[in-house]
């Protein structure tokens, strides 16, 4: 009964995207990298909420709202821990961890003051080069970095 | 997005790297030719370079091309701020090739974005020169007679020089063995050891430039010691004349081996070397000649006969 509680004092969802488990100090740079704060619909934001496996954690949940996949990918870079519930009539009818995609562009900013991106109106783009230790490699100047030290723009 | 831009080494293939090779041979033999009559190739140095762009630009005329284009950004817009999306497309609309230079890295790949004309890669920063890398190859190929199972020493400042980095990516098709000779702040850097490991290369490192390095090497690259890489001009002063090559180092040497360097020497290779016939340096720096005129057909498309030894 009190597990039920605990869910339900970040309200429930009729239809929409439930994103779980993101560490709370992350919570916000998920909230801007999915563009949640354009959206209309209805939102619930959750921090700070006990977690076994994270300590605590934040919760989002974005009503009527199915985000493509490579959308909700964007948040592993930050939030690499991130599960994704989909609901649909109050039940979920599927659930997800998110992956590092192979190519992120327009997230990450580049560490090296030289890079042409760094200098440019335009576009970053980093491709994942090691999916075991979450290495990135800059498209542009080829500078590698570990996602965990990404700096996200 | 033209698919015929050279930006970086390893954009081209193993068969790619031979046939360029083969058609470099067919320039030498045969410098001057008609083939881009009516063709106009810019050479685009956002940062100024003596050897390259003079080497481009004789390719260009040599080929029966013309040539535009600027050797100092002072002179041009983007020193009123234009974007170099900008300048691209606005070079874009004038020629069939662009040939660029740019001090920051990735330069030339953005630039291959921009544009549908071919465009080559002079040197981005530190990060990509690829005709160097073809003109050095060359080299090897020409004094060896072969690219295969080779012993390449890399000499001097093998953490920041770009060239060195390039050629051993290069290389990585033809067996090499290669010997890391650099003080601790200039060694190879571990991602390109890493590159090495994954690929099956042999490599050893030493710091110590010794006489049985040399006598077991076929190719001895020189490079530049820079003061500006020292954060501690005392350390500088302590190594930099450590790896200086002279005539006498080269007594017990392999008759088949040569010396290269990308130029400009400082002190790192003395004077009395150039009278040795293993010192090729300066053949290698007109072999760059035939291999960007390679390049260049190529970037245009242009099919050229190959010639083999």
């Amino acid at each position: 009964m009190t597990e039920k509680k605990k869910e339900l004092a970040v309200a429930a969802l009729r239809n929409g995207t439930v994103i779980d488990r993101i560490p709370s100090s992350a919570l916000f740079q998920a909230v801007k990298i999915l563009g949640i704060e354009k959206l209309d619909k209805h939102v619930t934001i959750g921090n700070n909420l006990d977690s076994k496996i994270l300590g605590t954690k934040g919760i989002i949940k974005v009503a009527d709202t199915f985000f493509p996949e490579d959308v909700l990918n964007r948040i592993a870079l930050i939030a690499p821990t991130a599960k994704i519930n989909i609901i649909r009539d109050f039940e979920v009818v599927e659930k997800f961890p998110v992956s590092i995609p192979k190519s992120i562009v327009g997230i990450v900013k580049c560490d090296n003051p030289k890079c042409i991106t760094n200098n440019e109106p335009m576009r970053t783009r980093f491709e994942l080069i090691d999916e075991e230790r979450h290495v990135l490699r800059c498209h542009y100047c080829g500078h590698t970095v570990s996602a965990k030290n990404a700096q996200i723009k | 997005m033209n698919n015929n831009s050279l930006v970086s080494i390893s954009d081209i293939s193993k068969e790619e790297i031979l046939r360029l090779l083969r058609q470099a041979r067919y320039f030498e033999a045969n410098p001057n030719h008609r083939i881009l009559e009516g063709r106009v190739a810019a050479t685009l140095f956002f940062e100024p370079s003596t050897r390259t762009r003079l080497s481009f630009e004789t390719a260009v005329n040599r080929l029966g091309g013309r040539v535009i284009g600027f050797s100092d950004a002072s002179t041009t817009s983007s020193s009123k701020g234009e974007t170099l999306k900008d300048t691209i497309k606005m070079v874009s609309n004038y020629v069939d090739l662009i040939i660029m230079r740019h001090y920051l890295e990735g330069a030339a790949r953005y630039a291959t974005e921009v544009t549908d004309v071919p465009v080559i890669n002079a040197g981005d920063g530190a990060n990509q020169h690829p005709s160097q890398t073809m003109l050095d190859l060359y080299s090897i190929y020409k004094t060896q007679g072969t690219l295969e199972n080779l012993t390449i020493t890399m000499v001097g400042d093998l953490k920041y020089g770009r060239t060195v980095h390039s050629l051993l990516m290069a290389l990585q098709y033809f067996n090499p063995t290669f010997n890391f000779v650099a003080c601790k702040e200039l060694q190879m850097p571990v991602e390109y050891k890493q590159f090495c490991d994954e690929h099956g290369i042999r490599y050893n490192e030493y710091t110590d430039f010794t006489p049985e390095v040399i006598n077991s090497t076929d190719i001895l690259y020189m490079t530049r010691v820079q003061r500006e890489r020292f954060t501690d001009i005392m350390e500088y002063e302590k190594v930099k004349n450590l790896y200086t090559l002279n005539a006498s180092m080269l007594e017990g040497s392999r008759d088949n081996l040569r010396v290269l360097h990308p130029l400009p020497r400082v002190n790192e290779i003395a004077y009395d070397v150039d009278d040795s016939p293993k010192a090729y340096y300066f053949q290698q720096a007109q072999n760059g000649l035939y291999a960007r005129q390679a390049i260049i057909c190529r970037a245009l498309g242009i099919d050229i006969p190959e010639m083999v030894d």
